[in-house]
């Protein structure tokens, strides 16, 4: 890890407006992610795992500003002074996002070949066949079946973990360098969890991307990541490789944390 | 606490009287159009299904979405009419029963939801929501009502000062305890827990279990504990039914069913469940529908 990290946050900080003044939900946080690297960022609700994730793909709440002196540095560019138009260009094909929720994150009216051939067009590709063809080949890829049939149905005409399975062919389909995965199985039923965390890792190690999960669940982080950032009111309270922090977790917090986990009698 | 019904039989759950009968209850919704699309068939969202919760004990009836845990739940208290089946509490016929005779008995069978931000109203101060079922029930007015509200709060872990606020000004832990108190402001003997801690952070959910487990040995309460987390299931449950596309397909003493589940279905769950260890990868067992 000699070579410059692929993405780097130096004292982000996020703030959103509210009542008599402005919250922050991110605290001055630094970390880097290297090419490659399975990386959680997990925690309860509002410690703001998810305020980074929104940062880093600059898809901002209204009201909610990055703070002054926030660097964040993704292939060398600096993503926090890009202008609209090339983070677009980033968004989606060296970046992109996986979101928690299927059903409100595809468009309901569109077929679902159509939503995964659109990240191809908005790339780069011109025609509409082979955008289409992409497209089928990457459904195929995250194992859905017949996957030239499917390609034409409308999301509603899907299960949840098949619709999952389509947002995280819309995700990887330009082969982007990270993946930011935020609660990606958590609206799952556990038996598909079980199949999308499977697939999951099966592209992480055929593509080499790096993956930054935002979970509250230990168990998904145990699943995929080898390094973990635990926050707890908008700061890292501890940064370490998985194994340390689910084996010798230093921070009182982790610990508090990994002590509550509901896990089975015979996982023990 | 002094009530008028007499001391309750507490026991364990095993060879313990059964304080609800279920017995081939069946619930089929009607077919939906979907936006696009053909009409769909009917949906039979429970089927045939049989089951005793004893007095005293944690029922866990637990299943993924669709399994008809949801819909049984509701059945057993009448907040939906199911197609078919009797549902017996403590001997009377809850789905013969008129609407006075059903409005009294259920003050005797109570049910928290899984999200109290949307179970609360927004606008009313929590010790009016708490007060509401001790009036309605004409088990208290005035000064006594106050003071079982306050009781209430204090109960699960709040203040009686907090019955002033309003359901904004609290996490959703605490709102979550909100609830509990409402339901149990009325003496139940009987509460459906229906995902009740599924949407809590896990520090928060561990010491709502530990409320409910204290509540019930203090009380002597009956749970029917509904939830698709079998982690949190194991801490509670004494028995635990698992429902898969509305039937039961088994239905054991929890240390039985966690240490040597019979069913396909039962050891595919439980073989799905993450492992929060990275030293450890399970072997997941699928299971294809029979």
């Amino acid at each position: 890890m000699s070579t410059s990290p692929l993405l780097d946050v130096r004292d982000l900080s996020v703030s959103y407006a509210a009542r008599g003044g402005e919250t922050r939900a991110v605290n001055g946080v630094s970390f880097a992610v290297h090419a490659g690297e399975t990386v959680a960022l997990v925690g309860e609700s509002g410690c703001g795992k998810s305020s980074i994730a929104y940062a880093l793909m600059r898809v901002m709440a209204p009201g909610a500003t990055i703070g002054a002196g926030s660097r964040i540095t993704f292939e060398g560019h600096d993503l926090v002074a890009l202008d609209e138009r090339r983070m677009r260009d980033l968004r989606g094909r060296r970046l992109s996002m996986i979101f928690q929720e299927p059903a409100s994150a595809l468009n309901p009216v569109m077929r679902v070949g159509d939503q995964v051939a659109e990240v191809a067009r908005l790339h780069g590709e011109r025609s509409r066949h082979a955008a289409w063809d992409r497209a089928v080949t990457m459904l195929d890829r995250t194992g859905i079946d017949r996957a030239r049939e499917r390609a034409f149905s409308y999301p509603h005409e899907l299960s949840g973990g098949m619709r999952q399975r389509v947002l995280i062919a819309m995700a990887l389909l330009m082969r982007p360098a990270l993946v930011i995965a935020d609660e990606p199985t958590s609206a799952l039923d556990v038996t598909v969890q079980a199949q999308i965390l499977d697939l999951l890792r099966d592209l992480q190690r055929e593509t080499g991307m790096a993956v930054l999960l935002i979970t509250h669940d230990f168990g998904v982080v145990a699943e995929l990541c080898s390094r973990a950032m635990v926050m707890r009111d908008g700061r890292i309270v501890e940064d370490a490789p998985a194994d340390d922090i689910f084996h010798a977790p230093a921070h009182a917090y982790t610990k508090e944390l990994l002590g509550a986990v509901p896990r089975l009698a015979s996982d023990r | 606490m002094t009530d008028d019904r007499g001391p309750r039989t507490v026991n364990a759950g095993t060879g313990a009287a059964a304080l609800v009968s279920v017995r081939n209850l069946t619930h089929v919704y009607p077919s939906r159009r979907a936006l696009f699309g053909p009409t769909g068939a009917p949906r039979r969202a429970v089927n045939d299904v049989s089951f005793d919760i004893r007095r005293g004990e944690t029922l866990a009836l637990v299943g993924e979405s669709g399994s008809g845990k949801t819909t049984t739940g509701r059945a057993i208290l009448r907040l939906i009419e199911p197609t078919s089946g009797t549902v017996t509490f403590d001997g009377t016929d809850v789905l013969a029963l008129d609407r006075e005779p059903l409005r009294k008995l259920r003050r005797r069978m109570q049910v928290v939801f899984q999200d109290p931000q949307s179970s609360l109203d927004p606008r009313m101060r929590v010790g009016r929501t708490v007060r509401e079922g001790i009036e309605a029930h004409e088990i208290a007015e005035g000064a006594d009502a106050d003071r079982r509200v306050a009781r209430a709060l204090e109960e699960v872990g709040l203040h009686s000062s907090d019955a002033a606020k309003l359901p904004h000004e609290f996490s959703g832990g605490q709102r979550q305890r909100i609830a509990i108190a409402r339901a149990l402001a009325v003496e139940p003997e009987f509460v459906v827990l229906d995902e009740a801690v599924s949407a809590l952070d896990v520090t928060v959910q561990a010491q709502v279990l530990a409320l409910l487990t204290q509540l019930q040995r203090d009380r002597g309460l009956t749970y029917l504990f509904i939830a698709h987390n079998l982690a949190v299931v194991e801490r509670i449950a004494t028995r635990v039914a698992v429902m898969y596309v509305g039937r039961v397909v088994e239905l054991a003493d929890a240390a039985t069913l966690y240490a040597s589940p019979q069913h396909g279905y039962t050891k595919a769950l439980l073989s799905a469940v993450p492992v929060p260890d990275p030293r450890v990868r399970k072997q997941r067992i699928s299971w294809d529908g029979k």
